[in-house]
């Protein structure tokens, strides 16, 4: 494989985890956030900032990262409970333009030249290759599917649905608002955290633009692009926008032109995402797949 | 200092207000964050430049602007949000979040990515009063401010149109029940306001002296905080959110050295009156 398939496939990987995380607020419990790069940029800043000042080694940083975005997201999440829907997602876009500017603006983060020279993770005493890296994204993509799995087979992630289809009915019927909606935003905001730390140990220099309400725009693109409330929808449209502007380089001036039509286009007719529920895809799969197992069904 | 402070603030705040009021009144009436609204703000720029190259004429670049904007607004409604009612609000969202993309690049491939002139000769000299002066770029902006304000509070108050949009925007299932043309009273509200969009573009071009491909970016956001500190739909409101958000930017980055851009100051603005009134300074539940 060569070093340009390996980088776009590392960069790929971070997308999926942060998209499978933004899935479980947005999708699972329903609150749309607009500023899910504050919290890839606070678990970056956190796993970079101790290395570099503190000189902890990478499997230090990386939890570190997790539990400080987990926390900030729990702190944050709480002037979120206050508003509903729309002001929601305002407050989050919000939230992000804050956390981006405190970035840039206050010394103690390095301010507009960011963290550099965040050093790469080692194992067996040298540097880990990008071959390998690309391996260790993949555990943990594997690790965020599991947590993922998890939540949608127990009661927090029962309460998450009936939270996103209707609040007052689910608070109606027992199911603690505050209580599950903070543990959506803290996990949430962790597994963006681990993105976070995964990302800057990869590039090596981040910086506060790196982290804006445009980053969190391609996140949220991405969730609804390959079907929001699924596990493959996020996994797919990370994967299908992450390579697409790859794809289009050949036509360099009309690449974002095409990203935003292709954004209209699947809104327009396919609202549920590529892979959603009951998208045109998944059925016509479904059929195949039908068509199929009943050809090897024993004649009754 | 205090009045050309304040002078500057109301300038902005004009601005702010006119791209504004426009999404509040598409929230009004369909229960959609219109981020594409601020592509129609940039396409009205470029629309009034290219007319007033052709005919140097201020205020026929104004109408033009307004009148195919306008249009614009219409044409998004019909084919693009009118299928993505009854779905999730997230759904509109990345369409107009795709749409304004879109657009933007639309505007770099036809117009290119560098900033274009838009310079007016004025002959009117500054009026001074006291140690303020107001240029002749600023009252423009006042004039056509007030004067499409009054215009919209008479259309909305004292109109049977108006009632009617403003009865959409209660309840537009009872509204429809009762015999309003809802269909003609949103594609009604798309044209006043993406109306309103082209003006503010021709404004801030002429103001600034400037046409940009991306000059949408930051009303597109910024008009998003104004409209929910105003309660989202609230005329009233957004005026008022507009104004206080123009003059508190104004006066906080000319007195106070906050080391904050002047965008994070609208948000912290917003967030901390949501914190007290958490449906916006005029809203309702």
């Amino acid at each position: 494989m060569s070093a340009y398939i390996v980088t776009v496939s590392i960069t790929i990987g971070i997308y999926v985890i942060l998209a499978i995380s933004l899935n479980i607020i947005t999708g699972y419990a329903g609150q749309i956030s607009l500023g899910h790069a504050a919290f890839f940029g606070i678990g970056a800043y956190a796993s970079g900032m101790l290395a570099t000042r503190v000189g902890a080694p990478f499997f230090v940083c990386l939890p570190f990262a997790v539990v400080v975005t987990g926390i900030v997201g729990a702190i944050l999440g709480i002037p979120c409970l206050r508003v509903r829907e729309d002001f929601l997602a305002i407050t989050t876009m919000g939230i992000n333009f804050v956390v981006q500017a405190v970035f840039l603006y206050v010394p103690f983060f390095g301010g507009a030249l960011g963290i550099s020279n965040i050093p790469v993770p080692s194992i067996h005493g040298s540097d880990m290759t990008k071959p390998e890296y690309l391996i260790m994204v993949l555990l943990f993509i594997l690790l965020s599917i599991l947590v993922d799995g998890w939540l949608t087979r127990s009661w927090t992630g029962l309460a998450l649905s009936a939270i996103r289809e209707d609040e007052t009915a689910a608070e109606m019927s027992g199911v603690n608002l505050t209580r599950f909606k903070v543990i959506a935003f803290v996990l949430g905001s962790a597994m963006a955290g681990l993105a976070g730390s995964l990302y800057a140990h990869f590039m090596s220099f981040i910086s506060a633009t790196d982290f804006g309400f445009a980053e969190s725009i391609v996140i949220l693109s991405m969730v609804v692009f390959g079907g929001i409330g699924t596990l493959r929808g996020p996994i797919i449209g990370a994967i299908v926008l992450g390579v697409a502007p790859e794809l289009f380089r050949p036509i360099l001036n009309y690449r974002t032109l095409l990203y935003g039509v292709m954004l209209v286009v699947l809104m327009r007719f396919q609202p549920q995402g590529l892979l959603g529920i009951d998208s045109f895809v998944t059925r016509t799969l479904k059929r195949l797949w039908k068509k199929e197992t009943r050809g090897y069904e024993p004649a009754a | 200092m205090l009045g050309q402070q304040l002078i500057n603030g109301f300038t902005i705040g004009s601005i702010y207000a006119l791209i504004a009021l426009g999404l509040t009144m598409v929230y009004g009436v369909l229960k959609i964050l219109h981020i594409a609204h601020a592509g129609v703000y940039a396409m009205g720029a470029y629309i009034g430049l290219w007319v007033y190259r052709l005919v140097p004429n201020l205020f026929l670049a104004m109408l033009a602007a307004m009148f195919l904007s306008g249009v614009a607004g219409i044409l998004i409604e019909r084919f693009l949000y009118k299928s993505m009612l009854d779905k999730s609000r997230i759904v509109p969202l990345i369409a107009s979040i795709g749409l304004f993309i879109a657009m933007e690049e639309t505007f770099r491939i036809i117009a290119g990515p560098y900033v274009k002139a838009f310079s007016v000769h004025f002959r009117q000299k500054p009026w001074i009063l006291g140690s303020a002066r107001i240029s002749a770029p600023q009252m423009l902006v006042f004039g056509v401010t007030i004067v499409l304000l009054v215009l919209l509070w008479w259309v909305i108050t004292r109109t049977r149109m108006g009632k009617a949009l403003r009865a959409v925007s209660m309840d537009r299932e009872m509204a429809d029940a009762l015999g309003v043309a809802t269909e003609k009273i949103i594609l009604l509200s798309f044209f006043i306001s993406s109306a309103l969009a082209g003006a503010a573009g021709v404004l801030v071009g002429v103001f600034y002296n400037s046409v940009y491909p991306t000059m949408g970016d930051i009303p597109a956001y910024k008009a998003l905080a104004i409209i929910v500190l105003g309660g989202m739909g609230s005329i009233p409101g957004t005026i008022l959110g507009a104004f206080l958000i123009g003059i508190s930017e104004t006066f906080l980055i000319g007195y106070v050295n906050v080391p904050l851009p002047r965008d994070a100051l609208a948000f912290i603005v917003m967030i901390a009156v949501l914190m007290f009134r958490p449906y916006g300074l005029l809203g309702k539940e």
